[in-house]
C-alpha cells in the first residue's frame, strides 16, 4: 500500500536558520497524523513543505506515491512548473492558524471560489456543494455573512468546508484552534472529529493534547528539527520515552 | 476644584432598578472657551476685509455670468475633460504594467520600471510637456517603417503632446500607488489561494487585486483631481483646454482677471463632481471590510428626515 505522506531525511532551511534536520516519517491513509512540539520546532514548516509551500532543501518527500514539486526521470530531477504544482495542490486542502479567509467574498463565495475557478465547475453545482458544506460544518445560515461578520471559530470553520470544497485526499491543518478563543476551540474540534471518522486522510499540527489522544492514530513529537519520539498518541501522552518529551508535556498537559 | 451638579432627583426615592430607568446624566456647567469666541471674531474680521477689498476693485463681475457658457469657453471644458480622462487612463495602465514589472521577479524588467519611475518622477511635468513640444526641433521626421511616415510637426499634435506629457508622467506616481496597494495585501492570501490549487494569474485577478483596490483607489481619486487641475499646464503646448479658452475669451473681451474667476469656478465644479464619484467608488471597493458600510450622504439626509420628530438623544 502507498502511503500517502511519505519523508526521508526531509531538510529546509532559511538562509542561515536550519529548521528540519532530517525527518523521516510515514502518514498512513485515512490516518489522522498529530504534530506536536515547541513553537520553532518546524512542525508548521514541514506541514507547508507537503504541499509545497516552502521547497525542501535536501531528502524526499512524496504525497500519495508522487515526489512533491519534482518529476523523477531515470536518476534525475526535474522541478515541476508552476501550473504543474497548482495541480497538485487540488488535491490537498489546508487549514490555516490565522483562517486567511477572502475578506471580500461571502461565506459562500469563498467556498465556492476554487470549484469555480480551478475546476471550471458550474456556478450552480459549486453553490450546492458549497451550501451543504456549510451545513456540515453547522453554518447553513451564515453563508451571506462577510468573514469580517463572523468570529473566530466561525471564520475556521468556514475556512474547513473551503479546504473540503476541492475534495481533497489529504487535508493538512496548521495549528487550527491557536488563533480562537477557548470557548471557540470546541466546534472547530467537532468538525474535525466528524471529517476524521469520514476516513479524511488528515495532519494535523495542535497543542490540543486531548483531540490528539481522542481522535489521532499516531502521533510524532518534534524539536528543534528533528521527530524526537512517535507512536500512536495514548503511548506517547501518557508514557514518554524522552527527556524533552516529558519536560515538554509536563508544560502543557 | 469642584464642580456645580445640577441634583434634581428626589433623594426620597431610593435605590432604582438599574435595568429598567436609565442613570441619569451628568448636568454640568461647561468651561467657557474664550479664546474661541475671539478667534472667530478674527477671522470673520479678516474674511469680511477680503470680501470688501475684492468688492472695492475693478472687477466686472457681470462678466462671469455672460462668459460662462461661453462656447469657446464650454469647448474648452469639454477638451479639459478629455485630456483628464485620456492622460489618467494612460497613466493607470501603464502604471499597473510598471508595478507588476516593477514586483516581478526578472531583475531586468524591475531595473526598467525603477528607472522609468525613477526619471519621470525626477523632471517637473512642465519642463517634459515642453520636451514633447519641442523635439520637432531634433527630429525632422516621424518613420515607423511602413506603418506610418510623416513630418514631426503634423505628428506631435498640441493633443498629443499634452497626452503623452502628463500621461507617462503620472504612469510613474500611478505605479508607485499600484505597488504600495498589491504589497498591502496579507501574503496569507496568496498562500491559501495556491493551497487551493489557484494559478499566480488567477490568485492575482481574483483575489489579490481586488483588495489592493481599496488601498489603491483613495490615493487614484487624488491623483484625478490632481491631473483636472495639471491639465492647465497644457497650455504651454498650445493645447486648448479651460484656460487656454478663457485666455482666449480674456484676449477679446479685455476682461482677464474675471476669466481666471471664471476657470476657477468652473475647476471648482469639475473637482467636486469627481470627489463624488470618488466617495461611491471607495464605498463599492470597501465591501466586506467592516462590518457596516458608512451611509451614503443621500441615506443620511433620508435617516435625519426620520429621526426629525424624535427627541434629541432618543437612541435607545
Amino acid at each position: 500500500m502507498t502511503q500517502m505522506v511519505k519523508a526521508e531525511g526531509v531538510h529546509k532551511s532559511f538562509g542561515a536558520a536550519h529548521i528540519l534536520k532530517g525527518i523521516d516519517l510515514e502518514v498512513a491513509p485515512r490516518e489522522v497524523f498529530c504534530l506536536i512540539g515547541p513553537s520553532g520546532s518546524g512542525k508548521s514548516t514541514f506541514l507547508r513543505c507537503i504541499n509545497h509551500l516552502e521547497k525542501i532543501n535536501a531528502g524526499r518527500l512524496s504525497v500519495d506515491g508522487e515526489l512533491v514539486g519534482y518529476r523523477q526521470k531515470g536518476d534525475k530531477l526535474y522541478e515541476l512548473k508552476d501550473s504543474e504544482v497548482a495541480r497538485k495542490r487540488r488535491d490537498i486542502g489546508m487549514v490555516f492558524q490565522r483562517f486567511n479567509l477572502f475578506p471580500h467574498m461571502t461565506a459562500v463565495e469563498n467556498i465556492m471560489e476554487a470549484p469555480i475557478q480551478v475546476r471550471g465547475e458550474a456556478k450552480a453545482v459549486a453553490r450546492a456543494r458549497a451550501e451543504r458544506l456549510l451545513d456540515r460544518v453547522g453554518l447553513s445560515d451564515k453563508a451571506g455573512s462577510y468573514p469580517s461578520q463572523l468570529s473566530g471559530g466561525q471564520q475556521q470553520r468556514v475556512a474547513i468546508a473551503r479546504a473540503l470544497a476541492m475534495e481533497p485526499k489529504l487535508m493538512l491543518f496548521d495549528e487550527p484552534t491557536s488563533a480562537l478563543d477557548p470557548e471557540l476551540v470546541g466546534d472547530v474540534l467537532d468538525v474535525m472529529r466528524d471529517l476524521a471518522q469520514d476516513g479524511m486522510t488528515m495532519i494535523v499540527v495542535t497543542h490540543e493534547m486531548g483531540f490528539a489522544r481522542e481522535v489521532g492514530d499516531a502521533l510524532v513529537f518534534m524539536d528543534d528539527g528533528v521527530v524526537v519520539e512517535s507512536g500512536h498518541p495514548r503511548d506517547v501522552l501518557t508514557n514518554p520515552q524522552h527527556d524533552r518529551t516529558k519536560s515538554f508535556l509536563s508544560k502543557v498537559l | 476644584m469642584t464642580v456645580d451638579i445640577d441634583k434634581s432627583d428626589d433623594p426620597k426615592e431610593g435605590p432604582r432598578d438599574a435595568s429598567s430607568t436609565a442613570p441619569e446624566s451628568i448636568k454640568a456647567i461647561p468651561v467657557r472657551h474664550y479664546g474661541r469666541y475671539v478667534s472667530a471674531v478674527v477671522a470673520i474680521g479678516v474674511l469680511v476685509a477680503l470680501v470688501y477689498a475684492f468688492a472695492q476693485g475693478d472687477v466686472n463681475w457681470g462678466a462671469i455670468p455672460d462668459y460662462f457658457f461661453d462656447g469657446q469657453i464650454l469647448t474648452g471644458v469639454k477638451n479639459t475633460v478629455i485630456i483628464t480622462v485620456l492622460a489618467m487612463l494612460l497613466g493607470v495602465v501603464l502604471g499597473i504594467i510598471l508595478a507588476v514589472m516593477r514586483l516581478s521577479k526578472n531583475p531586468v524588467t524591475s531595473a526598467i520600471a525603477w528607472f522609468y519611475i525613477w526619471f519621470f518622477r525626477g523632471t517637473p511635468v512642465y519642463v517634459q510637456l515642453l520636451v514633447w513640444f519641442n523635439l520637432g526641433i531634433v527630429f525632422e521626421y516621424i518613420n515607423l517603417g511602413p506603418v506610418y511616415k510623416d513630418e514631426w510637426s503634423s505628428f506631435m499634435t498640441p493633443f498629443l503632446c499634452a497626452l503623452l506629457g502628463l500621461g507617462l508622467n503620472e504612469a510613474a506616481y500611478m505605479a508607485e500607488i499600484c505597488r504600495a496597494g498589491l504589497q498591502a495585501v496579507d501574503e496569507g492570501q496568496t498562500e491559501a489561494a495556491h493551497a487551493l490549487g489557484m494559478s499566480h494569474a488567477k490568485t492575482l485577478r481574483r483575489i489579490v487585486v481586488p483588495q489592493a483596490m481599496r488601498v489603491i483607489v483613495p490615493p487614484t481619486g487624488n491623483e484625478v483631481i490632481n491631473m483636472l487641475k495639471t491639465s492647465s499646464l497644457a497650455v504651454a503646448v498650445q493645447y486648448t483646454e479651460l484656460l487656454r479658452a478663457t485666455q482666449n475669451v480674456a484676449q477679446t473681451s479685455g476682461a482677464t482677471v474675471e476669466m481666471l474667476f471664471l476657470a476657477a469656478v468652473w475647476y471648482m465644479i469639475l473637482t467636486s463632481v469627481l470627489s463624488v464619484g470618488q466617495y461611491y467608488l471607495e464605498r463599492h471597493y470597501a465591501r466586506g471590510s467592516s462590518r457596516s458600510l458608512p451611509m451614503t450622504p443621500f441615506q443620511r439626509v433620508r435617516v435625519n428626515l426620520l429621526s426629525l420628530g424624535r427627541p434629541k438623544g432618543g437612541m435607545a
